[in-house]
């Protein structure tokens, strides 16, 4: 655990990549297989469940610290993160422990799960008692799922095959799909010949930027590019290998179950065929997010929700045919073999093939994605036809054309204070805008200012207070700010009755005064008529 | 009827009517007590100050030289009209004191600032037996526990010697009073040569006049040579960092002493390669402890995490109350400046 500890803090004490990547390498180099396993899993963002309430976590550590719970909450407040207050007011440890990282986690950390509470506050005492500092902080990382630090699955992945001498893609595709951190995944992880045996495993995507220019001046020639609808839904992997379907979102989730009319069409499918596309709620033509999203938070999908959101999987790339990886073939190629394939699908297959946009020159493309929202589509993407399949995201080669988001001004009417980085100021805000003569909740939004304008609404929030609930503050109406946001649906949830997608401040419209706001009726007149 | 109170607050600070005085006045006033030499405590202006001998010299830098300064010895009783008033060390930098007020047997203590933790650079605080101790709690939380010192100072030397062995200048950002003379006499000077902003020179200077052994330190001066300091351990106050002052250095790791380092999410928002907890406030625990050792069967709590700290001393049985004055910031403004 100390070595991780080390490695924890140096990743934590700078923001420059390349001392980040001589941290991990050097980690890397000389950890134990079975400790370098945990390390890659928790670094590249795999949770290990939170084990223990939080709110049992911060009852436990009252106690340990012989302090009232309303402390507690002021310490929290003051730190803005849960692991780390309980790891400040604990006191120090009483006696030292050698266990290294897998021990910890194996032998200490999962075997929680099958305790009484009582066993399980016994086990926290004691591991409290024996670990200090870093250390201590990064166990109550793990046990509350929070484990984060500054660096990208990307870096890891690089610095672990630059350790081992191994092509960074090969890496990155061995850390696809479902493994376990063990000793031996470690060593298949870092051995040089390929044993790749796993059937469901998918490639890493290759994911776009945004294209904030016009393409005619940054792209060159429209012939050289392929451009599709950006649609709306989830993004997957389809594999078929060894008469099995395995479906795998970006998150890396493995969804297969959830889409059962996928599985009936994918079984066509010849073996060896990984497709990249887009899974969408569509009943002759694509229906919103919200639906999908429903679908997805049922546990058990019923005929009345099949019937209602069926699903189908829009292909728009060929990255294994015949057994064979395509990824370096360029798109030009991937789609001719895509077009083939996909011509085999019987007539209303929930396999569908992407079809390109024919706009011949830009212009044509510009004017085709100002239809993009009577579609329900989010904008264009633009591809090199001559680009291989890279991993994660690279400049040049994928551009996401988005259209303009919608825009609102409204006025700040909550605010409470962020957490990390952000603790201790008011940074997380809510919006309201005019109904009735009163400005009704509307949106969150986190981002999009500058710190300097975080540290001027910190500013105005502390002296503007009209109201605490809890950590929540009521501020003088007075703040105008412009959100954006991709996509609004009528919803029941909410009090406005309506909800945002990627809600954030565009603009702190200084020149506008509250009543300047706009309405709740000027927000409902852009919901798209709907089914 | 009932006599007024010993002290209370007024629109210019803290004052005595018994002996007409204020102490730490955030106004200029006829006369002044004052406890310490940072600015949110001594403000200048006022007709005389009555401040602790040993830091004469600080006060003479901060006050300006023809300051009315009236300095008495630790512990020296001075009659102010009604009262008698003296001053105990209170560990917090060189000369700061705390203010003994005594009136027919009552006893007000106001602690100005203070650390119970030991420091080479300064008289350790003195609890004084009191009815009524005026407290701050700038780290009035539990969640504030120091390093021991020795260790602190073993991180930061470690880290200077990290540096230099990799010829990368050590950026030290401290308070220029206090915080850079304390930081100052932990350095092991065998790693490189130390140098100072001009900030921070005068009042190294001030504190040697004093008595107090500093390592040897130079001024940043123009003509240096950026190699010079590829091993050198460079002493400044935090306003220096961003400023084109920082140019000369190329690259330099950069640290941050202060007690609101201890928290994670206040070292990433500084944007430092390193934060050392080094404090010259209480932490919490070593508040409750002085508390306790004034033995006060009231006790006013000032500038920090007040509300917090009075609730828990009523739970714990004290008399506790808020007193509300102007010094430092609210607490998590920019408190960083000052702590």
């Amino acid at each position: 655990m100390k070595a991780f500890a080390e490695l924890f803090e140096r990743l934590d004490r700078t923001t420059k990549t390349s001392a980040k990547l001589a941290a991990l390498r050097e980690y890397f180099a000389s950890a134990d297989p079975a400790d370098a396993a945990w390390a890659v899993a928790v670094l590249s963002g795999r949770r290990v469940k939170r084990l223990v309430p939080a709110r049992k976590l911060a009852e436990w550590a009252c106690d340990q610290a012989g302090i009232p719970g309303w402390l507690f909450e002021e310490c929290y407040e003051a730190v803005g993160d849960l692991a780390e207050t309980v790891s400040l007011l604990l006191p120090p440890p009483v006696r030292e422990n050698e266990l290294p990282l897998h021990g910890w986690i194996e032998r200490r950390l999962l075997p929680l799960k099958g305790l009484d509470e009582a066993r399980q506050r016994a086990a926290l005492a004691q591991a409290w008692s024996e670990l200090g500092g870093a250390e201590r902080f990064l166990w109550n990382k793990l046990l509350t799922g929070s484990f984060r630090v500054g660096v990208s699955q990307r870096l890891v992945v690089r610095a672990v095959a630059e350790s081992a001498g191994l092509d960074p893609a090969v890496a990155a595709h061995r850390l696809m799909g479902n493994w376990s951190p063990s000793a031996g995944f470690f060593e298949r992880l870092i051995a040089p010949e390929s044993d790749d045996a796993d059937a469901g495993r998918p490639y890493p995507f290759f994911l776009a930027h945004q294209l904030d220019d016009s393409p005619d001046q940054k792209l060159g020639e429209r012939a050289d590019w392929l451009a599709e609808w950006k649609w709306d839904g989830i993004r997957a992997q389809l594999i078929r290998r060894r008469g099995e379907t395995f479906v795998w979102s970006r998150g890396e989730e493995l969804m297969t179950e959830r889409f059962p009319e996928l599985l009936v069409d994918a079984t066509r499918l010849p073996d060896g065929t990984v497709l990249d596309g887009e899974i969408l709620a569509w009943k002759d033509s694509v229906l919103p997010f919200a639906v999908l999203q429903r679908r997805i938070g049922r546990k058990t999908l019923g005929r009345k929700i099949l019937a209602d959101a069926p699903v189908v999987f829009l292909a728009f790339d060929l990255l294994e045919a015949g057994g064979g990886d395509l990824r370096a073939e360029p798109l030009r190629e991937r789609r001719r073999r895509l077009e083939t394939l996909m011509a085999a699908q019987r007539p209303g297959s929930a396999l569908r093939l992407a079809e390109p946009l024919p706009a011949p020159d830009w212009a044509a493309l510009a004017e085709a994605r100002r239809g993009s929202r009577e579609l329900g589509v989010e904008g264009l993407m633009l591809k090199r036809l001559d680009s291989a399949y890279g991993v994660g995201r690279e400049t040049g080669p994928w551009w996401k054309w988005k259209i303009e988001p919608y825009t609102i001004d409204c006025v700040l009417i909550y605010a409470q204070q962020g957490h990390g980085r952000r603790a201790g100021l008011y940074t997380d805000y809510t919006f309201g805008v005019w109904k009735d003569g009163e400005l009704t909740p509307f949106a969150k939004a986190y981002s999009g200012l500058s710190d300097e304008e975080i540290r001027q609404v910190d500013r105005f929030v502390r002296r503007n207070t009209l109201e605490r609930f809890g950590p929540v503050r009521a501020v003088e109406p007075e703040l105008v700010f412009e959100l954006a946001f991709e996509n609004i649906q009528r919803s029941t949830r909410h009090k406005s009755g309506v909800a945002v997608r990627f809600p954030r401040m565009n603009r702190w419209r200084k020149d506008k005064k509250p009543q300047d706001a706009d309405t709740l009726d000027d927000v409902l007149a852009m919901i798209p008529p709907g089914p | 009827m009932t006599r007024p109170a010993l002290l209370r607050v007024t629109e210019a600070g803290l004052y005595c009517e018994a002996g007409d005085f204020y102490i730490d006045p955030w106004r200029p006033v006829a006369r002044a007590v004052t406890t310490h030499a940072h600015a949110d405590h001594a403000v200048r202006g006022s007709g005389a100050y009555l401040v602790a001998r040993q830091g004469l010299r600080v006060f003479e830098r901060r006050l300006g030289p023809d300051a009315p300064l009236d300095a008495a010895d630790y512990g020296e009783r001075r009659r102010l009209g009604d009262a008698t008033v003296s001053l105990h060390p209170a560990g917090h930098i060189l000369g700061s004191a705390q203010v003994r007020v005594e009136r027919d047997g009552e006893v007000w203590v106001v602690s100005g600032d203070y650390k119970v933790a030991a420091d080479p650079t300064c008289a350790p605080f003195e609890p004084q037996r009191c009815h009524v101790f005026v407290s701050e709690c700038t780290f009035g939380l539990p969640i504030y526990r120091w390093p021991r010192p020795e260790a602190l100072a073993a991180e930061i030397n470690q880290w200077w010697r990290d540096n230099a062995a990799a010829g990368r200048p050590s950026l030290l950002l401290a308070y220029a009073l206090g915080k850079a003379q304390r930081a100052l006499a932990s350095l092991d000077p065998s790693i490189g040569p130390i140098y100072g902003h001009g900030a921070v020179e005068p009042l190294h200077a001030a504190y040697r006049d004093s008595g107090v052994e500093l390592p040897a330190t130079r001024s940043v001066g123009e003509s240096d040579e950026p190699g010079a300091f590829r091993t050198a351990l460079i002493l400044a106050p935090p306003s220096a960092l961003g400023t084109p002052w920082v140019r000369r250095f190329r690259d330099p790791s950069t640290a941050f002493a202060s007690g609101w380092m201890l928290v994670r999410g206040a070292r990433r928002r500084r944007s430092v390669d390193r934060g050392f907890a080094l404090s010259d406030h209480a932490d919490w625990e070593d508040l409750q402890a002085a508390i306790a050792a004034t033995g006060a069967e009231r006790v006013l709590l000032t500038h920090g995490s007040t509300a917090a700290v009075v609730r828990w001393l009523r739970e714990q049985g004290h008399d506790a109350d808020a007193l509300t004055t102007r010094y430092g910031g609210e607490q998590d403004d920019d408190p960083t400046e000052a702590a």
